[in-house]
């Protein structure tokens, strides 16, 4: 990525620590319907841009597309892809070179059909290629810092400052629930404790013994990471119950993918809408089940033909499957497992182990049972994942109790609620609750390597500190960033 | 003591250091060192660097501010390896951050060499004399000026004032330009032991008693802190077989850059382990109401972290047994220290507590552990050149500045002297970072924060501290002794050398590419370590954990036929290749951190009547008057929201400008 970096000689002098940083967002309020703005704003704006879209010319010749070489002010039409080339949507994107922006840096505008899960998934990409997630207001402050705001509108608003930092903080607490905020603060408790310990040890050596405090910090740590990464997943969670559990269903031909289609899309149960803004090619369908909300993949597919599997090749399939919350891997009882059932076993194993979750459903469509439980548990391809398993008839209906339970169960539905304010508001404590993680990463890999506890502090401490910008109670900038968001003339 | 009102005697000099302890000794050497006339007044010759607590210097992050003293062309380094008994690295099997030097010290060896120094340093001159009040007049005015308004020493205006003299209790007056308050724990000082309340300053010194009240006139607040000494005791009382004894190292470790390694490997005196009990314990629980701090006779605040064993017995309750230290406190005495037992109860119960020590049945107390409550001042009235913000000239360094410890007190000295002259020199003063020196660590903490107890370093007050580390004190802060004169050329070219060899040498270990022949898998399993399965650099081969520096010899040719490369080079080269990736992030953190601090803040800036900021804030930032916005994010009170209308504040002066 080192061209990326390649544009570090367009920093602005004035204010180096607020505008080094390109930062992006979603500049428009989320809903449902209508355009999605993504802005991108800094020094490396176009870079990061670049990174994620291209115009079909260029993906044609396989080019990148160079937005710093456009004319000021152009708007173009292309797409949003990910890392391998995927095409995740279709954009207009903007090109406002500093200071002719509303931040006075470099911007980039990305037009979105909108839809939060095709919005998030754009924004995603673009924090991937380098750009930091922007704080509520941010893109004020730039402006505000770059003169785009004239000084004497600059110090009303400054007058504004002080109750907004309450406000900030106030809103900050409230958008957490207690329980989770008592687990984030009791984490934070501990790493504080550990590193008073240690840094009493390093003070007075002769006093306190470090014999063997590794291996108890260790143990401390495997337990706070997997507190934390719980808490990740249950943000996650809240993330897609809301927007919808992206899900796709595999099986090979007839095992009875379209069956399980009709059951959930049966006419009394489901609401069946097209998602508007998705690209041509993957087209998903919502589905409703109980109170769950599936977004289900390639369901014309499933519908125009049986053959699904041997249409899209496995490599397809691969893919869809790579997208998706939820995986249905549904089999015939009648037939034995053949040698695509194994394929399709071992697509599924790689993406749960990437933190993808499945479901096995086994399917009897009549008495004659040649596949049973036993031998699915027993399948090489999937035996230490201990994947739900779930017998259902297509013919009866039964067993779909049981499957949106299993969901429900998979993604800690009845644990996690999400309004729009407080899903916002999590995505930057899902980003500090990923830095503390990354942290604490860090300290276990330094009682691997055999490095000295004093190593350890310094990173047991960042995490500490991330860790408290979500409680609110670091000194740091982000309380500020936290006040700006009160004035958000960013259009 | 009557102060005589006329016939006053004038003596010309340019600066006046108060007090001989560590800090003054420090100021003293660098203002004569650079040519100024400088005068040092003591309470007595005797007590010139005396140390009248613990027998040792260094220590935990200690001995990294004693090798940045020493860096910057201060003198303490020099004069405990002259002076030592015993040396220790402490941490030696942690990260090269947290190893640091530990010496006992021949406390009377150390107290006279040091006095050897100043008394052999051109253009100092030691004066025994108590500093009765400090002379100023007003800003604008010369030396010259009307005597009549530079002689009252009491601001009869609101006008700026700087210092134009010193007077001493004879009456006498050394007009000056600069002086720098080293009083340490002199100041109106009272000793503690029980119920018996003695005035005077550390170990049975005279204390000062005029000098508090003419702080006060010149519109200083001075506040009271305390802190306790444990008793010293006859070595021949002592039954060491019940202790377990604790050696120095086998090969001691200078403190000073300039000390020859050879000269320090000497025949050490040891140090000896034993334990409080349960029986100790009681005896103190059964006394606590005789105790003046518990009693609550004692008004000043003493430190969290040097708790007395009153202290440690009531807040850490759980624990049966507390660590005591006998330490010597000279090759020449029978007295040692008592470390861990520093108390303030009466001598009966000294007696009785002491004797519940296994190895201390029989003690005999030559002197009495006791408190000492003395006036000090709150930092945050000085700039970060430690001059005052309010009186121009005056500088204040150590104990005085509600630090403690003999390091901290050293390093304030040695600074507020450079800063000294620098001021008498118009240029600009030496503030070091707090990315840069334990000392720009202390002295931030100092001014900048708000305190409330004795201040002792740590390292773990320093946030960069993987950069900070006591083995690099040269390389990072040799180029300020320098610019300011205090480093010879000749040594500042050595250590210009000693960087070259070593960037040289990890680039050159990058470089070079080892096979994964038999040979070198042969000599990889002679050092313990696994065979290569492909081919690595020397620096990849570095960072293994068993493998050291020393060790790449028979893997590098090139090494071998040219001289070998000298130990601390090699030092820094392994700690470099070991540590990179911690080493770089912290870089990066401190390219982040230096941002803020390079931001300055005008001096004048008027603060009361900028828009924006929140009430609490104006004030304290017109109090502070911080010189950058790094400076003034870290003061308490001063929010995330004040330092952003700051920011605009500066925004709106550059387009001005």
């Amino acid at each position: 990525m080192a061209w990326l970096y390649a544009a570090r000689r367009i920093t602005v002098k004035e204010h180096p620590m607020y505008r080094e940083d390109t930062i992006a967002a979603i500049s428009t309020a989320m809903s449902e319907a209508g355009i999605g703005i993504i802005r991108v704003s800094g020094p490396e704006a176009a870079e990061v841009g670049s990174a994620v879209f291209v115009r079909p010319a260029d993906l044609r010749e396989g080019r990148r597309t160079q937005i710093r070489e456009w004319e000021p002010g152009s708007i173009r039409f292309g797409y949003i892809t990910d890392r391998d080339g995927q095409v995740i949507d279709e954009v207009m994107l903007s090109w406002m070179k500093a200071p002719h922006s509303y931040t006075t840096l470099d911007t980039v505008e990305i037009n979105t059909h909108g839809g939060l899960f095709v919005m998030e998934r754009v924004l995603e990409l673009v924090l991937k290629a380098g750009a930091r997630l922007a704080e509520p207001g941010e893109f004020t402050k730039q402006a505000f810092l770059g003169g785009r705001i004239d000084l004497s509108r600059a110090e009303a608003v400054m007058d504004l400052i002080g109750a907004g930092s309450e406000y900030a903080r106030r809103t900050s607490m409230a958008q957490l629930r207690g329980a989770l905020s008592e687990r984030i603060r009791k984490v934070r408790e501990e790493i504080l404790y550990e590193t008073a310990y240690i840094e009493s040890a390093l003070d007075d050596p002769e006093s306190y013994d470090l014999e063997g405090y590794p291996d108890r910090l260790g143990a401390i740590l495997q337990r706070e990471t997997a507190d934390l990464e719980d808490l990740l997943a249950h943000a996650e969670d809240g993330r897609i119950l809301q927007d919808g559990i992206r899900t796709v269903i595999l099986g090979r031909p007839n095992a009875g993918k379209s069956s399980l289609l009709n059951l959930l899309a049966g006419e009394e149960r489901a609401i069946v809408t097209e998602i508007p803004g998705t690209t041509r090619d993957v087209l998903r369908e919502r589905i409703r089940l109980g109170e769950l909300a599936l977004l289900v993949s390639d369901t014309a597919g499933i519908r125009s033909t049986e053959d699904m599997i041997e249409e899209m090749g496995v490599r397809r399939a691969r893919e869809a499957a790579g997208d998706a919350d939820l995986l249905l891997w549904i089999l015939d009882a009648a037939q034995p497992l053949s040698p695509e059932d194994r394929q399709i076993g071992a697509l599924i194993r790689d993406r749960v182990k990437e933190g993808i979750r499945c479901i096995v459903l086994l399917n009897k469509q009549d008495l004659e049972t040649r596949l049973r439980e036993e031998d699915l548990t027993a399948l090489e391809e999937i035996r230490d994942l201990s994947l739900p398993l779930l017998s259902f008839s297509a013919r009866t209906g039964e067993g779909m109790q049981e499957l949106e339970e299993t969901i429900r169960r998979l993604f800690h539905a009845d644990q996690s609620h999400g309004s729009n304010e407080v899903h916002l508001t999590a995505m930057r404590h899902r980003e500090a609750v990923r830095e503390a993680l990354e942290a604490l990463r860090l300290v276990q890999h330094s009682i691997e390597a055999g490095l000295s506890e004093d190593f350890y502090t310094i990173d047991l401490m960042t995490a500490y500190t991330a860790l408290g910008k979500i409680l609110g109670e670091a000194v740091e900038d982000d309380l500020v960033e936290e006040i700006f968001s009160r004035f958000c003339m960013g259009k | 003591m009557s102060i005589p009102e006329k016939k006053e005697y004038h003596i010309h000099t340019d600066v006046c250091v108060i007090g001989g302890g560590h800090a003054g000794c420090e100021a003293a050497l660098a203002c004569s060192r650079l040519g100024f006339e400088t005068v040092l007044f003591t309470m007595n010759t005797e007590s010139i660097a005396m140390m009248p607590c613990n027998p040792h210097i260094g220590g935990s992050s200690k001995g990294h501010l004693v090798r940045e003293i020493d860096a910057l062309g201060g003198e303490m380094g020099r004069n405990i390896d002259k002076t030592f008994l015993q040396s220790r690295m402490l941490n030696r099997s942690k990260g090269p951050a947290v190893h640091s030097l530990r010496a006992q010290a021949d406390k009377a060896e150390y107290s006279r060499s040091m006095r050897q120094v100043l008394e052999a340093q051109e253009h100092l001159t030691i004066r025994q004399a108590e500093v009765t009040e400090l002379l100023t007049e007003q800003s604008g005015t010369d030396l010259t000026g009307s005597p009549a308004e530079a002689g009252s020493g009491v601001p009869t205006d609101s006008s700026p004032r700087k210092i134009c003299g010193v007077r001493i209790h004879t009456g006498t007056v050394y007009d000056c330009r600069i002086a720098i308050l080293c009083t340490g724990t002199y100041l109106n000082a009272r000793c503690l032991v029980g119920e018996s309340i003695t005035e005077t300053g550390p170990s049975g010194m005279q204390r000062s008693t005029h000098l508090s009240d003419s702080l006060t006139k010149l519109g200083i607040p001075l506040r009271r802190y305390k802190t306790g000494t444990p008793a010293r005791m006859d070595g021949r009382s002592i039954d060491y077989s019940k202790m377990q004894i604790q050696e120095g190292d086998e090969r001691v470790v200078p403190f000073s850059y300039s000390t020859d390694p050879e000269t320090v490997q000497i025949e050490q005196v040891p140090c000896w382990l034993t334990y409080t009990n349960e029986e100790t314990h009681a005896v103190i629980r059964a006394n606590l109401d005789r105790s003046p701090i518990y009693a609550g006779i004692i008004e000043g605040t003493g430190p969290r972290y040097c708790p007395s064993i009153e202290d440690k017995v009531v807040k850490f309750a759980d624990k049966t047994r507390h660590h005591v230290f006998i330490e010597p406190e000279g090759r020449y005495t029978n007295e040692v220290y008592v470390d861990g037992m520093s108390s303030s109860m009466p001598d009966d119960v000294q007696q009785r507590m002491y004797r519940t020590v296994p190895g201390l049945e029989n003690c005999v107390i030559v002197k009495n552990a006791y408190a000492i409550e003395y006036d000090c001042i709150n930092a945050n009235l000085l700039k970060l050149s430690l001059e005052t913000r309010d009186i121009d000239g005056l500088f204040c360094a150590g104990q005085f500045n509600g630090s403690s410890g003999y390091e901290e007190a050293a390093a304030q000295g040695l600074i507020a002297g450079i800063n000294a002259c620098n001021k008498l020199r118009g240029r600009e003063p030496l503030v070091l970072r707090r990315s840069e020196a334990y000392i720009g660590v202390l002295i931030d903490d100092l001014v900048t924060r708000d305190n409330t107890e004795p201040y002792r370093m740590m390292t773990s007050r320093a946030e960069y501290r993987l950069l900070l580390r006591q083995d690099n004190a040269d390389i990072r802060l040799r180029k300020y002794g320098y610019q300011c004169g205090l480093v010879s050329e000749e040594d500042y070219q050595k250590v210009l050398r000693k960087q070259a060899m070593i960037e040289e040498e990890v680039a050159r270990l990058k470089k070079i590419y080892i096979g994964a022949a038999a040979e070198t898998g042969r000599i990889l399993e002679q050092l313990g370590t696994t065979p290569l399965k492909t081919a690595c650099s020397l620096a990849e081969l570095l960072c293994r954990p068993e493998i050291h520096y020393g060790d790449l010899l028979p893997l590098n040719p090139v090494r071998q036929q040219s001289s070998p490369l000298p130990a601390e080079v090699a030092e820094q080269v392994e700690i470099f290749i070991k540590y990179e990736g911690y080493i770089q992030r912290q870089r990066r953190q401190v390219e982040q951190f230096e941002k803020m601090e390079s931001r300055r803040l005008p001096e004048d800036t008027d603060y009361l009547s900028m828009a924006g900021l929140r009430l609490e804030a104006r004030q304290k930032l017109q109090k502070a008057r911080p010189s950058s916005i790094g400076q003034a994010s870290r003061l308490s009170g001063v929010t995330p929201a004040d330092t952003a209308v700051l920011l605009i504040y500066l925004d709106k002066l550059h387009r001005k400008g």
